[in-house]
């Protein structure tokens, strides 16, 4: 009997032993044999496939140069990606390098000192490689916290055939966007797909309506407060939205509908235009796993004048990802490197393995592109401005009051003055 | 068993394992309650200021109306899940069979239900359009996307998800009821509705008190399908507690906002169950 009782007494110290040591977090051993650089991105195998194959080939070249560092991957997908960073970030847990976004979203991470400036990198060996503009969106009081990766804009993409089919051309006003939208609402097709369940998709509408009616700077200088929300421009702009919803110009139920599930529509060609901004472009020209007939079948224009205002020329956009340091690495030096060499490869590889198009400089008179590629090249290098998604410039509080108050200006739950009004008590806070 | 050391023990790492999983974090969430905090730089106390804002926010009691709500329809659809085990448990043909097939909703994950409804409920494509369609509904609703409807629509989901559990834990009670008793008030002359009535129901009784418990704490604190159908949207229409918890910790980075709210949905849950508990109560249970 005593004997029993004493198995099960070690069983249970044992046990609770286990779990003990079980929470006091794991020291890699790995440390030995050189350093490791952790780093975290947000391209898993499943839905970025080529994304996440130009990572794997950077970082084997990366460790074929340097043989005494080793980099770690841990991959995840975009939204469990930015719980994760907030958590590890709370815990200081952060890895030596991972991604990170532009403005609003950096700046928690800055004021609490997590990220480390990289403008050493900027000025040295990364010196004149990024479309001029692009890093400062990374910069907060003068030094620039993450290092861009990806440069979008937004275009709407059509689908030729059904523009045929109806007898439609490209609209290159308002007036004559409105005229394609009847038409193709009273032939039965969807005109425009919208996911406004994730609302940063409707939020692209109301930005291109403000760039048009206002000008480029009307939005940015609202959010900086050199401006204010009630400005008649954007108050327009909220109504030329609401014009657009009574003229059924978007897919039933936009406010319940995920970006993806539009996206599909779009492919599926059940509508015939789609605003996006160019991440979406191997979809339309290199990617294998869509049907060659409807990747020939897409075609894109910049979003039309206003009653005669409006430039063109001028893009809503930005970068999208980019690569941070974080400060507390112990090995910061490597991770430097690290990224600065990752930037670079990142730049050839992934124009021409992922039809992506980079934040660094592209010369696209080497390479054999697809012809939609050059041509949005082409309007990036003429772009006469380019205004940041609103819901990356604000803060993470103001922005998710923009992005419920997008689905309710679509949704025609608020009015165009009650959407500034909300706005400006947001900002105000 | 004599030595309270073992009993120590033995109870060691079950409490272990609930402090530091439970307990502590529950206690944690409170203190950052007390704090302004972005979740990722310095905290600053601020006293009891997060908890009196979200008395004074309106987004938040609009979001435990909803709760309350979801309580509501879950604890009344109790009802058709008992009536449901009364006849499986009748022993009809195929009961086994259809037992088996209310309990396949539990075997899912909620993130796959949520991805199934999601494309039920499509708007242009769904089958419930698809079928209104077929039956000559002009202009459907689009499920999702209307704020008067969605907060339902969502409901039909999060409810045929735990319908397979409720009846199981209903069935398993119904089964141990001695035959003996059934067919002596059988032979009394009692008809099926007077038996499942006045014999089965309150012999059953303190199962069914458990199950509203079960189904009123679950639906106040529940998250899953409606953050991955709607993420508590149209602008708010679908919101829940702890869906709004979320939201203001993980996209308004506003921890100590997000935390105080936690902790009142926590102070919320407990009242609620000590009430129902009381309602519930009776002086003695029934003995067979």
């Amino acid at each position: 009997m005593i004997k029993k009782k004493a198995v099960t007494m070690v069983f249970a110290v044992i046990s609770s032993l286990l779990l003990i040591s079980g929470c006091s977090g794991s020291d890699d051993a790995s440390s030995s044999s050189g350093k490791t650089i952790e780093f975290m991105h947000l391209w898993p195998e499943g839905s970025s496939k080529q994304h996440n194959e130009i990572v794997k080939e950077i970082v084997a070249d990366f460790e074929a140069d340097n043989p005494d560092v080793k980099v770690k991957l841990e991959v995840m997908s975009n939204e469990q990606y930015k719980d994760k960073i907030k958590v590890l970030s709370t815990s200081n847990e952060l890895p030596d390098v991972g991604m990170t976004w532009a403005a609003g979203y950096l700046e928690p991470y800055v004021d609490g000192k997590k990220f480390a400036p990289l403008d050493d990198l900027l000025e040295g060996d990364l010196k004149d490689s990024f479309v001029s503009g692009i890093p400062e969106a990374y910069a907060i009081d003068g030094s620039t916290y993450g290092l861009p990766l990806e440069l979008n804009i937004a275009s709407v993409f059509y689908n030729k055939k059904i523009f045929e089919e109806n007898g439609l051309e490209v609209p290159k006003t308002y007036e004559e966007f409105q005229s394609v939208v009847k038409t193709l609402a009273k032939n039965d097709v969807a005109p425009i797909a919208l996911g406004n369940k994730d609302s940063w998709t409707g939020s692209l509408w109301y930005m291109y309506f403000a760039d048009r009616i206002g000008g480029g700077d009307v939005l940015t200088n609202a959010i900086n407060r050199s401006g204010s929300f009630t400005d008649p421009a954007l108050v327009s702009a909220a109504e030329e939205v609401q014009s657009m919803v009574d003229m059924d110009a978007f897919v039933k139920g936009f406010n319940g509908l995920s970006d993806e599930e539009a996206k599909s529509m779009f492919m599926n060609e059940q509508a015939a235009m789609y605003l996006i901004a160019t991440w979406d472009l191997p979809n339309y020209t290199t990617n294998e796993d869509v049907p060659q007939e409807f990747r020939d079948s897409v075609g894109y224009f910049p979003f039309p004048t206003v009653d005669g205002s409006g430039d063109m020329s001028s893009y809503v956009g930005g970068p999208g990802v980019g690569l941070f340091v974080a400060e507390d690495s112990d090995v910061k030096e490597e991770a430097k490197e690290f990224v600065s060499f990752f930037v670079k490869e990142w730049g050839e590889k992934s124009v021409t393995e992922a039809g992506v198009i980079p934040a660094t400089k592209v010369d696209a008179a080497s390479l054999d592109l697809p012809d939609m590629y050059v041509n949005v090249l082409d309007d990036l290098n003429n772009a006469s401005n380019i205004t940041l998604f609103a819901d990356v410039q604000m803060s993470a509080d103001v922005a998710q009051v923009h992005l419920d108050m997008i689905q309710s200006l679509f949704g025609k739950e608020v009015s165009p003055e009650e959407f500034a009004e909300k706005h400006e008590e947001a900002l105000s806070k | 068993m004599s030595n309270k050391w073992v009993v120590g023990l033995y109870i060691l790492p079950a409490f272990l394992l609930i402090s530091i999983f439970i307990f502590i974090p529950l206690l944690l969430s409170g203190y950052y309650g007390l704090m302004d905090w972005d979740g990722i730089g310095a905290m600053k106390y601020i006293g009891m200021e997060n908890y009196f804002n979200a008395i004074r926010d309106g987004l938040f009691w609009e979001s435990a109306l909803h709760s309350f709500l979801l309580a509501l329809f879950s604890t009344v659809s109790l009802i058709v899940y008992l009536a449901i085990s009364l006849v499986l448990a009748s022993k009809i043909k195929g009961s086994n069979v259809l037992r088996k097939i209310y309990l396949i909703p539990m075997l899912l994950s909620s993130v796959a239900i949520a991805q199934l409804w999601i494309k039920v409920f499509n708007p242009s494509n769904g089958i419930l359009n698809s079928i209104l369609a077929f039956f000559g509904v002009e202009n459907p609703p689009a499920w999702l996307a209307e704020p008067n409807v969605v907060l339902y629509a969502i409901f039909i989901p999060i409810l045929w998800q735990y319908a397979g559990f409720y009846i199981l834990i209903y069935y398993a009670a119904l089964k141990n009821i001695p035959e003996s008793i059934v067919e002596a008030a059988r032979i009394d002359g009692a008809t099926p509705l007077q038996i499942a009535y006045k014999i089965k129901l309150p012999l059953i009784m303190g199962v069914v008190k458990v199950t509203i418990v079960l189904a009123v704490v679950g639906s106040l604190k529940y998250f899953d399908l409606i953050y991955v159908m709607t993420g508590g949207g149209p602008n708010g229409a679908s919101e829940v507690m702890a869906s709004y918890m979320y939201k203001l910790a993980f996209s308004s980075n506003d921890f100590g906002y997000g935390s105080a709210i936690g902790f009142l949905l926590l102070l919320i849950t407990l009242v609620v169950t000590v009430i129902v508990r009381k309602v519930t109560a009776s002086k003695e249970e029934l003995q067979y």
